[in-house]
């Protein structure tokens, strides 16, 4: 093993705030990181210039959008940059060694044991055909553990430590019968199995409901009081609040701001970071654009602060709605349970709820693509799930749907042009009139004419999102369906999505039945609210009703749960001198 | 970058091993069979000029050399002749029986996963059934009751493997009805019959293109192995697995009529399968 001979006595780049106690060394040495891939002779650069020192017991935290080389960043940190790969630094050193010097034995030696790993998506990270105990001891067996029997009775510790019940029981089970909460949980215990300095999280908590979000962010704040090193790569802000001390926000491979989690997230400098979080969605946002203008067009309609009319007729109406699904063995599983709706002509109706409370079948049954078990849907004042299917089809076109995933929702082999024109009504007049109306569509959605024949893989993810937007436009309706549309959308995106649909339902007049199970963005657009859980209304009443003067327990525990820009100037000081305080 | 850079890491060992397996050489060789097999099918006097069935009692058995190539069997026929010259019925047998074997499988597959319940559940069951059947064994039945020939190797190889690909029809139809641009089109107001022409049946099919390719060679050894067991094309056919069952007579002293008929017939597969691989990872690829 290549013994490191100190690398240039590194200038560290004099950091603000988070100079720990005199003595300590940081785990992490990182100046003028710079990761490029090289592929087919051209050669991109993804990150820049990026440093960083990493304390004991702190937490670094990287923010950005999509493709801002976070991700990249994290991996780099653990010699798994990937093909194709340059890697370049001033100083690359984990614990005062160079790791760039590192042969992939000393690498197998220092992943999992040194440096655990936490990713986003716990399913696809856990082997759906092991239980997850075996998943946590071959970590611990790969590093050599104890013997078979103590490392049986130290998962069982593992498990409990990060919370989950009857730890025992669960160690057995399969990924696939653990939730999503579980499932994370027992991926973070397996990256702490064998006690390692630092844990690399890179969105760790991006597929998970708040309240469960809230118990693993809560889970790694213990962990890093117990001195590990946490760098925690995330798109979102306010995830990062909770548990920063110093936050680098990195756009197009490089840090345009950084600073400690207080003075980026309450007195941003850069615009980009001021752009990021007057993006976020939630109570103050109401009413107003989350993307500002440009400068200089300071007319632009800024829509006021919605007023209705009184007493607008109900537009889509729904009446102790049931719907049962069969499990095994033979029972059957409610999943909406006598839900009833009213959605105003003009007006958005927002459902909330995490994941399984039945919000999305609540949309299927009020587009009538699965019949109701009991109860009834009324659009525009007549029957609509109780008639056979012919009558619906002609009258389909008032009620239409943007889905989650953009990219499924259009058929692979289609251009956006096909399929815009697939979603005109089939007597809209000749080739020339079909083809004006196309652009005019996506004239509404703000995309241009280049887009046509491309193929929606070859556009991002707003662009999608924009193209599924259109073709709902292009039916006319008069309700429209939005199941969870924007939350797959990085959050920048996510605000010009949000606005583009608040111009349109002040132009066009429409309706907005509003699936999500984001409060914030819920909050931000709903006139009316109802929360869902486990197949039932819980509360409604008016968005500032249900989120600021909360009735019900679970209301309160879903809106208590929701992490705030806010919380990283709530945090105790303490915790920022570790070395004393312990 | 403007700062000095210290030493460079590439990932390098792993990314030599990708570049050489991204490379499609393979393609390349497959595509130059194709070309040969095409042209000794089409016009097999330009590759072997010399007739197949001219017999030369004098140099019967000779080993592959000079004046053969490949040889000569009992009865002094030139081995390399033969094997070009019986490309055609190998190939047409192999084209044939894919043809049979896809239609087939579509038909089944589309009323397993569209038609009305009775019928749909009825179809089910015959698939199973005949799946049940070694296809060989299916296979053989079929050519018993329909005498020996060409066509009826064809269509009882296309019969024999016609359920596991009704299976796949089946399965691609209900995914892609599932899917939620077909769902998107249902909220449009678009009728059944135009979602079912416009979505539903180019994307269950599409992917039977590339296992078209694969069929065909799977099919070509599924053909000779009938003809192993006597049960295909009659002699003096040169149908490859023809020359295969003739040869066995002669394996310890003359080697040659079963091994070289035998390779080619690998030859073929491999070129078949390989082309059939690249499609569909080509298709693939578009998709994603």
């Amino acid at each position: 093993m290549t013994r490191t001979e100190a690398a240039p006595a590194a200038t560290t780049p004099t950091l603000l705030d988070p100079t720990p106690a005199a003595g300590d060394v940081p785990r992490f040495r990182v100046d003028g990181l710079g990761v490029g891939f090289t592929r087919g002779g051209t050669h991109r650069q993804v990150v820049e210039d990026l440093s960083f020192d990493l304390f004991p017991g702190r937490c670094v935290a990287i923010v950005g959008e999509s493709g801002s080389g976070k991700s990249v960043t994290a991996r780099t940190l653990v010699g798994l940059t990937g093909a194709g790969s340059t890697v370049t630094a001033r100083t690359l050193q984990f614990q005062g060694r160079d790791v760039r010097r590192f042969g992939a034995r000393e690498w197998r030696r220092t992943r999992g044991a040194k440096i655990g790993f936490v990713l986003q998506d716990a399913l696809v990270s856990l082997d759906p055909l092991r239980p997850v105990g075996a998943e946590i001891d071959e970590a611990l067996r790969l590093h050599g553990w104890g013997s078979r029997r103590s490392r049986a009775r130290k998962v069982v510790e593992l498990l409990d430590s990060v919370g989950v019940p009857s730890p025992a029981l669960r160690a057995a089970q399969r990924s696939g019968e653990l939730s999503g909460g579980l499932r994370q949980r027992a991926l973070i215990a397996s990256a702490l199995a064998l006690d390692p300095d630092v844990v690399i999280a890179d969105e760790p908590t991006t597929a998970l409901d708040v309240t469960v979000q809230a118990q693993v962010l809560d889970l790694l704040a213990r962990t890093k009081e117990r001195g590990v090193s946490i760098l925690l790569i995330s798109h979102d802000l306010s995830v990062v609040a909770r548990l920063a001390d110093e936050i680098l926000v990195m756009r197009g491979g490089r840090v345009v701001e950084r600073g400690t989690a207080q003075q980026v997230l309450t007195d941003p400098q850069h615009d980009y970071t001021k752009a990021l979080i007057a993006a976020v969605p939630g109570e103050h946002t109401r009413g107003t654009r989350l993307v500002p203008p440009p400068a200089g067009n300071e007319a632009a309609p800024v829509p006021a602060p919605r007023a209705h009319p009184a007493a607008p007729d109900a537009v889509l109406e729904a009446r102790g709605l049931v719907k049962r699904f069969p499990v095994a063995g033979g029972l059957r599983r409610t999943a909406v349970d006598d839900v009833s709706l009213t959605l105003h002509r003009g007006r958005t109706l927002g459902i909330v709820g995490e994941s399984g409370s039945g919000k999305s079948t609540t949309a299927r049954l009020v587009l009538a693509l699965t019949a109701p078990d009991a109860g009834d849907v009324t659009l525009l004042g007549e029957a609509w799930s109780t008639v056979p299917e012919p009558r619906r089809r002609t009258r389909r076109r008032s009620i239409a749907v943007v889905q989650q995933d953009p990219l499924s929702s259009f058929d692979p082999r289609w251009d956006v042009e096909r399929i815009l024109l697939d979603s005109l009504p089939a007597g809209h007049g000749d080739r020339a009139a079909r083809g004006r109306r196309v652009r005019d569509l996506l004239a509404q959605v703000g995309l241009g004419e280049e887009v046509l024949p491309r193929s929606p893989l070859r556009l991002s993810g707003g662009q999608r999102q924009r193209v599924a937007i259109a073709r709902a436009l292009g039916a006319e309706p008069t309700v429209l369906v939005l199941d969870e549309a924007v939350s797959a959308l990085d959050v920048s995106v996510q605000a010009q999505v949000l606005d583009l649909l608040a111009d349109l339902q002040e132009r066009l007049g429409l309706s907005y039945l509003f699936i999500s199970h984001d409060l914030g963005v819920i909050h931000h657009v709903s006139d009316e609210v109802l929360v869902m859980k486990d197949g039932r209304v819980v509360e409604r009443g008016s968005a500032d009703d249900v989120f600021l003067r909360p009735r019900e327990a679970y209301t309160q525990e879903l809106v208590g749960s929701l992490p705030r820009l806010a919380d990283a100037t709530h945090r105790p000081t303490t915790d920022r001198t570790p070395g004393a305080t312990r | 970058m403007t700062t000095t850079t210290a030493p460079t890491t590439t990932a390098p060992a792993l990314a030599r091993r990708r570049v050489l397996a991204g490379r499609p050489w393979t393609l390349y060789l497959a595509l130059l069979l194709t070309a040969w097999f095409a042209v000794s099918a089409l016009w097999p006097h330009l590759l072997a000029p010399d007739d197949p069935l001219a017999l030369h009692l004098d140099s019967a058995l000779a080993p592959p050399g000079v004046h053969h190539l490949l040889g000569t069997d009992e009865a002094g026929r030139d081995l390399y002749s033969r094997i070009v010259h019986g490309t055609a019925p190998a190939l047409a047998i192999g084209v044939g029986a894919s043809l049979v074997s896809l239609a087939l499988a579509l038909v089944l597959g589309g009323l397993a996963a569209l038609a009305v319940r009775p019928v749909a559940a009825a179809v089910d069951r015959v698939v199973e059934v005949l799946f049940s059947f070694p296809s060989l064994l299916l296979a053989l039945l079929l050519v018993a009751l329909l005498g020996q020939s060409a066509l009826t190797e064809a269509v009882a190889v296309g019969v024999g493997t016609a359920p596991g690909y009704a299976r796949m029809v089946r399965g691609q139809i209900l995914a892609t009805r599932g899917s939620p641009y077909v769902e998107a089109a249902v909220t449009l107001g678009h009728s059944r019959r135009r979602i079912l022409r416009r979505h539903v049946l180019p994307n269950a099919v599409r992917p039977l293109v590339a296992v078209f390719a694969l069929s065909v060679g799977q099919s070509i050894v599924w053909a000779s192995s009938l003809s192993f067991l006597g049960l295909g094309v009659a002699p003096p056919s040169s149908e490859w697995g023809a020359l295969l069952d003739a040869g066995r007579l002669y394996l310890t002293h003359a080697w040659w009529l079963t091994i070289v008929p035998g390779l080619v017939i690998i030859v073929l597969a491999l070129t078949a399968t390989t082309l059939g691989t690249h499609l569909q990872a080509s298709l693939e690829r578009n998709d994603r």
